[in-house]
């Protein structure tokens, strides 16, 4: 059995998503397809799940012509997609997410067919749940025993290990070389080079929507990049760090949200310094991040920058005395969807004058574009932009000076090379002075970037390191609460 | 007793309006017209039970009046991609125009309107008896139609992807649903619920045309199907809530004379009040405490809810 897919196109307005893609899967094999963010991956694979109608070229399996205009065409060909975000319901409980769609109505085999799935692929699900409750890990396990029960032969993974740890990665893993073993087509899209090399048997790259080559694995790294950005980028080293006066001094801070309370938590940062937060996603590396920023008032203790006291002052204070907050949901959070990079700009700047000097600011734009290489217009709206470059117009609009820089998962969904500018930018403000905390769940980053990580489990601190006499199993056995001597 | 029985009895328009507008709103569509739909309504079924002289005939006309304004949300939503809340909004007016306009002709006539009926045997069960099963079918009606709503939402396989499509249509398409399809057919089925309610007004409740004459109560029914937490059944007690308060109201008239301007008004006032209370944390923190009663205590509203969608 294989997969091909012969000259696919598909266009949104004047972009070319994929440009005349040819790609063959054979079953049997972990079949990877690589790419940095926007080079047509997730598009392709949309278009294979019924999800995008190609403009033109051919789908077959098995030797059978496919018409694909919905996803109910895909699935009834047995092709199944997980999404990047897991398409669940989260109110709904396991059992319902787990029905939908499927055609019947009969609980009992439902149940059934879940607990079977399970066991085999040691899943375990309390089928009254709200799927809200679930880990993504668990969502994602969820919709794989939904895509099999509806019988695909065909699993198609779309940034599977965005969001889940690392025992579930490791477990999504086994998953993957158990079906593919069994005989079926698995395709595991990632822009994530170690987890192909981990993976995969084999592994197609594309670029800017066209393939641009395929081998079997394993293959030296470098030769992956290379065709992935198509020239090799050296790693940014660890500059000396500078310690100079305290910036930020965080003593005996107890937080509190709906959810979960942090232990007294006691903090210094000096000017220059970067320190790295680690831990499971929710393990309070995000409340310490709000109070420092003050969108969270302590319960108890006091925070201060400099000398000055700032311990119950709102936002506005904080962002006055040179504090700087980049959250996670960059568009969400970061951004306004709608707005252009121009607009972005000008609100950034702050109001001086009543009327928008709209000729000057779309020149302004035009500069900062250029210079931190965001790909895009100054009428793009923010929305429109990929990851890489909605983090890069974030910090094109950060102020000049900054004293505390703060930043939960600088690098989340962006490909090498964008990681890499981003943290050629945090490391130059890092010279001028600024002190950085950043939350990441990348223990690479961690390691490679901070002076020190303060590592989180359930609320609480439980070590403090230096990332110079640190590695990874330390980190990740610390991170899954395990405590190292 | 006398009091319960007409508490129900005045709030079976509201709850074939409550349960109408949770099917739409279960399925991502706000049908905001209500109050337009409900009078244009209740004017078509008086007009053509007077001209007939059948009441089934005056049900159907207002079915097929306010069915149509919500095919016409649907397809300006849906298609046109406008804005639901405007385009309802607007409506709400034409509609409310239009039904004083086409009704003036019909104000103060009689005509014939829903016959009491009491069910043989149900009725005759002491208390449960007078209260729920001495009424006409239009009340009876109102239960029925709870009951199947509930069990159609929460217990079928269609309901499921109902809530489905509300909830996240991008997942529900991924399942292979037709999510607009989907989107028509119950905005649609919710509007000819919400007709059923212009027809109980006028053909039972408040028996007769005027201007006016059910003014408001679209857009209580639009609040108590928030205070329901888009379920039929706690929107039901809702309605029967809103009925209580109107009827203590009535009662209270002649005790105080003096608050005979404000009385009428105050059901409308306090049921926003209740509203708020059903938004307050520690009723909100009941369902995670009673998780057997969770869906019912839930008042989180369909995720897609007025959302349009679209496919790339």
């Amino acid at each position: 059995m294989a997969l091909e897919l012969v000259d696919i196109h598909k266009h949104f307005g004047r972009v070319r998503a994929n440009d005349g893609v040819t790609l063959r899967v054979e079953a049997g094999e972990l079949h990877g397809l690589l790419g940095e963010n926007g080079a047509g991956k997730s598009t392709l694979m949309k278009v294979l799940s019924g999800f995008h109608e190609a403009g033109s070229g051919e789908i077959s399996l098995d030797g059978e012509l496919l018409a694909l205009r919905s996803p109910r065409d895909a699935i009834e060909a047995g092709i199944g997609m997980l999404h990047q975000d897991p398409l669940v319901f989260l109110p709904f409980t396991v059992l319902d997410n787990f029905m939908l769609g499927s055609g019947t109505n009969d609980r009992g085999i439902a149940a059934e067919g879940l607990d079977e799935l399970s066991d085999r692929f040691g899943f375990s699900f309390d089928h009254d749940t709200p799927v809200r409750r679930l880990t993504v890990g668990e969502r994602q396990q969820l919709e794989i025993a939904r895509l099999l029960w509806l019988g695909a032969r065909v699993l198609i993974l779309d940034e599977p290990t965005t969001g889940i740890s690392a025992s579930q990665r490791e477990q999504l893993f086994a998953t993957l070389k158990t079906l593919a073993a069994e005989g079926m087509i698995v395709v595991f899209v990632s822009h994530k080079l170690e987890e192909i090399e981990d993976l995969c048997d084999r592994v197609t790259v594309m670029r800017l929507g066209k393939v641009v080559g395929e081998t079997r694995l394993p293959v030296p790294a470098e030769q992956l990049v290379e065709m992935m950005f198509g020239k090799i980028i050296a790693p940014t080293g660890r500059a000396g760090s500078s310690t100079g006066s305290t910036t930020l001094r965080l003593d005996d801070v107890v937080l509190g949200s709906g959810l979960l309370n942090t232990d007294a938590t006691s903090l210094g940062v000096s000017e220059g310094e970067i320190i790295g937060l680690a831990g499971l996603e929710g393990s309070g590396q995000r409340l310490l991040l709000e109070a420092c920023t003050g969108l969270l008032e302590p319960e108890s203790g006091s925070i201060a920058l400099g000398d000055k006291d700032m311990t119950g002052l709102a936002y506005r204070s904080y962002h006055e005395a040179g504090v700087h907050y980049l959250p996670a949901g960059r568009l969400e959070e970061g951004l306004v969807s709608g707005l252009t990079i121009t607009e972005h700009f000008v609100l950034a700047a702050g109001a001086s004058d009543f009327f928008v000097d709209w000729d000057a600011a779309a020149d302004r734009a035009a500069a900062l574009i250029e210079e931190f290489s965001i790909k895009g217009t100054p009428d793009s709206t923010a929305e429109s932009l990929s990851g890489g470059n909605q983090q890069r117009l974030l910090l094109a609009m950060m102020p000049p000076h900054i004293r505390l820089l703060l930043m939960e998962h600088p690098t989340r969904g962006l490909d090498i090379e964008s990681a890499d500018w981003v943290w050629t930018q945090l490391l130059e403000r890092r010279d001028h002075g600024t002190a950085v905390v950043f939350a990441s769940a990348d223990l690479d980053e961690l390691l490679l970037y901070s002076d020190r990580i303060l590592v989180f489990f359930a609320g609480r601190v439980i070590k403090e390191l230096d990332a110079r006499q640190t590695d990874g199993d330390q980190l990740g056995h610390l991170i899954g609460g395990r405590s190292v001597a | 007793m006398e009091e319960l029985a007409t508490i129900i009895a005045t709030a079976s328009p509201l709850v074939y309006a409550v349960v109408g507008e949770t099917i739409t709103e279960k399925a991502g569509v706000i049908n905001l017209s209500l109050d337009g739909s409900i009078m244009l309504s209740a004017m078509a079924a008086f007009a053509t039970s007077f001209i007939t002289g059948s009441v089934w005939l005056g049900f159907l006309a207002a079915i097929l009046v306010s069915a149509g304004i919500a095919a016409l949300i649907a397809f300006s939503s849906i298609k046109l991609h406008l804005n639901q809340i405007a385009v309802g909004f607007v409506l709400t007016l034409l509609a409310a125009d239009l039904a004083s306009f086409l009704g003036d002709p019909y104000v103060g006539e009689r005509a014939a309107h829903v016959e009491p009926w009491a069910i043989p045997g149900l009725s005759k069960i002491p208390v449960i008896g007078d209260v729920l099963f001495d009424h006409n079918l239009s009340v009876y009606g109102s239960y029925l139609v709870v009951i199947a709503a509930y069990w159609f939402i929460f217990r079928t396989k269609r309901g499921l992807e109902l809530q489905g499509v509300g909830e996240r249509p991008e997942a529900a398409f991924a399942r292979g649903i037709p999510v607009n399809r989907l989107r028509y057919i119950y905005t649609i089925i919710g509007g000819g619920l919400v007709g059923m309610a212009g027809a109980a007004f006028s053909l039972d409740v408040k028996l007769g045309w005027r201007d006016g004459l059910t003014q408001n109560f679209g857009w209580i029914a639009l609040a108590i199907v928030i205070f329901g937490g888009w379920h039929p059944i706690r929107g039901a007690i809702g309605c029967y809530l809103f009925g209580a308060l109107q009827t203590l109201a009535l009662k209270l008239q002649p005790v105080w004379p003096d608050l005979s301007q404000i009385l009428p008004i105050l059901p409308f006032a306090l049921m926003i009040f209740t509203l708020l209370l059903v938004y307050l944390d520690w009723f909100r923190r009941l369902g995670d405490r009673h998780p057997g009663w969770r869906r019912l205590l839930a008042s989180d509203p369909p995720s897609g809810i007025g959302r349009i969608f679209k496919r790339e």
